[in-house]
């Protein structure tokens, strides 16, 4: 069964966390970064994602196999959004 | 499992409640069930993925027009539900939290604020979308093109990303808010124990998930070049 019981503390650190997460995104965005702007705010997201997942979601206390399905489906992803890009982005079309 | 247990299973009293005869015990139950919803879960990765990836297409062909329309969105509205559905993921992971400890009234407590703070996410989302009709945003032959001058037609692309993304997104929301009213249902019912509250915690995997797609959502869409 799921056992583990996450202390009050972890859920209420992890929900300040994301708190702060989304306050940073939005200060970050209306600082002029250049072309590190996305690139900044995607790995904020990133970041809450992966604390959603972990903690959230109970992956941290779950079997590896569970782990395997939560990045089998992160990888497929990178996978499709990384190769579809590299291939606009060399075709010149912008 | 369900209130409708089949005379075999009520001639088996070795099995614990709400096991399948098909498993071993509840513990290997729970894991199938786990596993089961990841892998749905990935199918909907994917689902959204692909809308992910045809966002990222545009938006490097027409940066900006991106740029231009993401700034009529309202960041404050967007920021505030950003916040909602946060706190709805805390108040769903807190359900559980109980169900675990075997506390009822709680979970119940909780589980009823998780659909406050939905349907809260669901009223604002409608305001921006009036917001939108109003201002002649919606993709479609009422779009006004000359809000946004020569990058009008690229930005009706931004605006369609915009609508089918937050929308699937919104349905999402609404089956998340069935679930959640046939899953406290059950739990006002007692159904859920320290040992077995798997529908309970599946429903939460699929409440994350939805708050996920949003984590990603409102960078994308609301928060495009603000400081231009």
């Amino acid at each position: 069964m799921s056992a583990h019981v996450v202390p009050l503390k972890t859920y209420f650190t992890i929900f300040g966390a994301l708190m702060a997460g989304t306050a940073l995104t939005v200060f970050v965005a209306f600082q002029d970064l250049g072309p590190m702007n996305t690139v900044v705010a995607l790995t904020i997201a990133a970041i809450k994602a992966l604390l959603v997942v972990l903690f959230f979601m109970h992956v941290k206390y779950s079997s590896r196999l569970t782990w395997v399905f939560a990045a089998a489906g992160f990888l497929w992803l990178v996978l499709m959004i990384g190769l579809t890009m590299a291939d606009f982005d060399t075709r010149g079309m912008s | 499992m369900s209130a409708s247990s089949t005379p075999a299973r009520r001639a088996q009293p070795l099995h614990a409640a709400g096991l399948a005869h098909h498993f071993e015990d509840l513990a290997q139950q729970h894991e199938a069930a786990r596993l089961g919803m990841w892998a749905f879960l990935i199918t909907e990765v994917m689902f959204f993925g692909g809308l992910f990836t045809g966002y990222a297409v545009y938006r490097n062909l027409y940066p900006a027009a991106f740029r231009l329309a993401s700034h009529h969105l309202d960041v404050a509205l967007g920021t505030t539900n950003t916040a909602v559905l946060i706190g709805s993921s805390l108040t769903m992971a807190l359900a559980i939290r109980e169900a675990q400890i075997g506390r009822w009234k709680p979970q119940i407590g909780y589980l009823i604020a998780t659909m406050l703070l939905g349907a809260t996410f669901l009223g604002i989302k409608s305001i921006e979308y009036h917001h939108k009709w109003v201002d002649h945003l919606m993709p479609g032959p009422g779009f006004d093109v000359s809000v946004f001058g020569a990058e009008g037609p690229h930005a009706r692309i931004f605006y369609s990303f915009y609508f089918v993304m937050t929308g699937l997104h919104a349905f999402h929301m609404v089956v998340g808010l069935g679930l959640m009213a046939w899953i406290t249902r059950r739990a006002a019912r007692g159904d859920f124990t320290p040992g077995h509250h798997t529908a309970l915690e599946m429903t939460g995997l699929y409440w994350h998930f939805v708050d996920l797609v949003w984590i990603f959502l409102f960078p994308l869409l609301y928060l495009i070049g603000r400081h231009g």
